[in-house]
């Protein structure tokens, strides 16, 4: 049965990881996602789960890496100068393919930038987060409801490609506090997804010695599979490597087992993307999280001034949606996007599409972007 | 017979990518007899070791793993350990991994008091890196990173530790296998955060230029600057400060982290009222 809940999108986000199965979490203070935290510190252990707020960022998101390799769900929420502390350990979840659900609520940067104000300017930090050659995935949810579907996502996501996921949310979709119909409960646990693990004999066990673009298979710690982490290249069971060959195809594999799979036949049977009334639409706006909601309004409006106007919005952020948008960008000759950054996945659109006349709206004041604004630079274009 | 280690190591790893006369490697047998002395299962035993020469330490050992990233080894173990406290975490560090850029991490896990053995290899010296000051490297000492002498105040682990609450302490140096086998075995049965200040040698990179390009010349330096804390307590204050004590410098029974998260869990489960103040003796 669906629930109805009245709640925010900060504290939805943490009840999605709690039914998707996560049973710790790692994390520091830090405006907008602390409620995340808060949350999680509630819930967590209820059913005998680990909450701990770390000394620092660093070690917030290290505590929780440690809790995946050790085997269990786990989780670390944060903001952008958050992620910015987090790199490296990132990395280490990249290369080591440790899975783990990085929850990111967006508010204006860079540095301090502003702390209390919505932002969607880390969507190219969620991309490349840290050094080296990966592919991320990361989901945008754009909504009270999405805030809870999106986390769970990220940890199906995430355990069933052993690699990080950024979930963002923005700092307006983080505290908005409404009601939103969840799932139900049963349908959610049903579909979660437990990390694949090797049953034959310890001896010949051999973690990363998986085919291209597919995993590695991590057993939890302390049950007779003994291997090695590291942030090393490394080899079939796990030992540091500088073999030109094996690096050469563990970096192909890391890209691939995203990249390739997600171009092929996508990453999960979720949507990657919504269309809201684009099926007769001649112009087509394009925006995503918080903002996506001014621009369903500004449809609307621009309908109702006689302009067939249709919103596509974009659900995971990276891989991109790149099918459907170079499809958008054949069909329609007039398209608008509008987002809180200067352009970052303005960048993405015309990469996949091939071409560059846009009209735009974005901002990067702390803003939102109100209906209006938007119906008035799309009025430019007729 | 003699002491069989091939059963708690990596032997297709061997030999190690230390340096000759290294320290790391009698640390290493060390604590392997230590673990055996403990009759730990191996399945149940995690080391999590940070960058640097010490960090190839975790890759010897047959057992559960990790090498982490720079500094944050007592960060990772604390999810490794909050995770399964039924294990037994080694974490090893060198003194530049975990008394620099980890130096955080190391305060807060002796504060929390999780049932860890930390162990800093403390050879004064950035050796993997070639030879840069550290936070233990002796002012007046010359580094590739102090070309005219390392002006740098020096830093005690040990008096750290304390500081911060860790309730087992102990420096021992590598000079001494046995009594340093018999320090870790104590260490390791103690439950709570158990922080070994190891004293190694570095003639490679720290003696190269200081006057002790031998790994006994090195060896020879550091008898020189350690003594017994019973005998150090005896000296007068001046000699004090160029002395190291060695030996147990605090076990004390405190409350450990895991533990304590049990009342959270129980709190939370409806088995028991709020954690309150009246649940700790120590009150600010």
């Amino acid at each position: 049965m669906a629930r109805e809940v009245i709640s925010t999108g900060n504290e939805l986000s943490a009840l999605g990881a709690f039914d998707a199965g996560c049973m710790f979490f790692g994390g520091y203070p830090i405006t907008p996602s602390s409620e995340v935290m808060h949350e999680m510190s509630d819930l967590l252990p209820t059913v005998g789960g680990k909450f701990i707020q770390m000394e620092d960022e660093i070690a917030g998101i290290s505590v929780a890496l440690g809790a995946s390799m050790a085997g269990t769900k786990s989780m670390t929420a944060t903001s952008g100068p958050g992620i910015s502390l987090k790199a490296e350990q990132i990395g280490l979840a990249f290369i080591a393919e440790v899975p783990l659900v990085i929850v990111n609520v967006m508010r204006g940067g860079p540095s301090t930038g502003l702390p209390t104000r919505v932002s969607q300017a880390d969507i190219g930090q969620a991309q490349y987060p840290t050094h080296g050659d990966y592919a991320s995935i990361t989901l945008c949810a754009g909504s009270l409801e999405e805030c809870y579907t999106q986390t769970v996502r990220g940890f199906n996501l995430a355990e069933r490609y052993m690699t990080p996921v950024f979930v963002l949310l923005d700092e307006t979709v983080g505290h908005m506090h409404g009601k939103a119909v969840l799932p139900d409960l049963e349908e959610v646990k049903a579909k979660n997804v437990t990390r694949k693990r090797f049953d034959g004999k310890p001896e010949d066990y051999r973690p990363y010695d998986v085919p291209m673009n597919t995993p590695a298979v991590l057993n939890p710690m302390f049950e007779g599979y003994r291997f090695h982490f590291t942030g090393l290249h490394h080899g079939p069971t796990g030992f540091p490597t500088e073999d030109a060959a094996q690096c050469q195809f563990n970096i192909e594999r890391l890209v691939g087992k995203i990249d390739a799979v997600a171009a092929d036949v996508g990453l999960d049977d979720e949507a990657d993307y919504e269309e809201f009334m684009m099926e007769d639409a001649e112009v087509c706006l394009i925006a995503y999280g918080s903002i996506s909601r001014g621009a369903k309004e500004a449809v609307s409006k621009l309908r109702a001034d006689g302009i067939k106007a249709g919103l596509f919005r974009p659900i995971m952020i990276w891989p991109s949606p790149a099918k459907k948008l170079k499809e958008i960008g054949q069909k329609f000759d007039k398209i608008f996007v509008t987002e809180l950054n200067m352009g970052q996945y303005l960048k993405e659109i015309e990469r996949v599409t091939g071409r560059s006349n846009f009209t735009t709206l974005h901002k990067a004041n702390g803003r939102p972007i109100a209906p209006l604004e938007m119906v008035a630079k799309v009025k430019e274009m007729f | 017979m003699a002491f069989n280690y091939d059963q708690y190591l990596r032997v297709d790893k061997m030999p190690t990518l230390w340096c000759w006369g290294c320290g790391d490697g009698v640390i290493l047998k060390s604590v392997i007899r230590a673990i055996d002395k403990m009759g730990w299962d191996m399945d149940k035993v995690c080391v999590v070791s940070g960058i640097g020469c010490s960090g190839r330490f975790s890759s010897y050992i047959n057992c559960n793993t990790v090498h982490t990233t720079h500094g944050r080894t007592i960060a990772y173990a604390t999810g490794i350990k909050l995770t399964r406290p039924d294990a037994h975490v080694i974490v090893v560090a060198g003194d530049g991994d975990g008394l620099a850029i980890g130096g955080n991490h190391t305060i807060h896990g002796c504060r929390r008091n999780i049932d860890l053995n930390f162990i800093l290899i403390n050879n004064f010296i950035y050796g993997l890196t070639n030879s840069q000051i550290s936070p233990t490297t002796p002012q007046g000492m010359w580094c590739v990173s102090a070309q005219n002498g390392n002006i740098d105040p020096t830093f005690d682990a040990c008096k750290l530790a304390i500081g911060a609450g860790a309730s087992f302490v102990a420096r021992e140096t590598m000079l001494d296998p046995k009594k340093l086998e018999k320090i870790l075995v104590k260490g390791f049965s103690h439950r709570g955060f158990s922080f070994f200040d190891i004293m190694s040698n570095c003639h490679i990179n720290l003696g190269r230029k200081n006057k002790m390009l031998s790994a006994m010349e090195n060896l020879a330096w550091i008898d020189s600057i350690t003594t017994p804390l019973k005998k150090w307590e005896a000296l007068p204050v001046e000699e004090q400060m160029n002395k190291f004590p060695t030996g147990v410098l605090r076990e004390v029974e405190q409350a450990e982290y895991c533990d304590m998260y049990e009342m959270v869990i129980a709190s939370a489960q409806g088995k028991r009222g709020k954690i309150t103040q009246d649940d700790f003796a120590k009150k600010i």
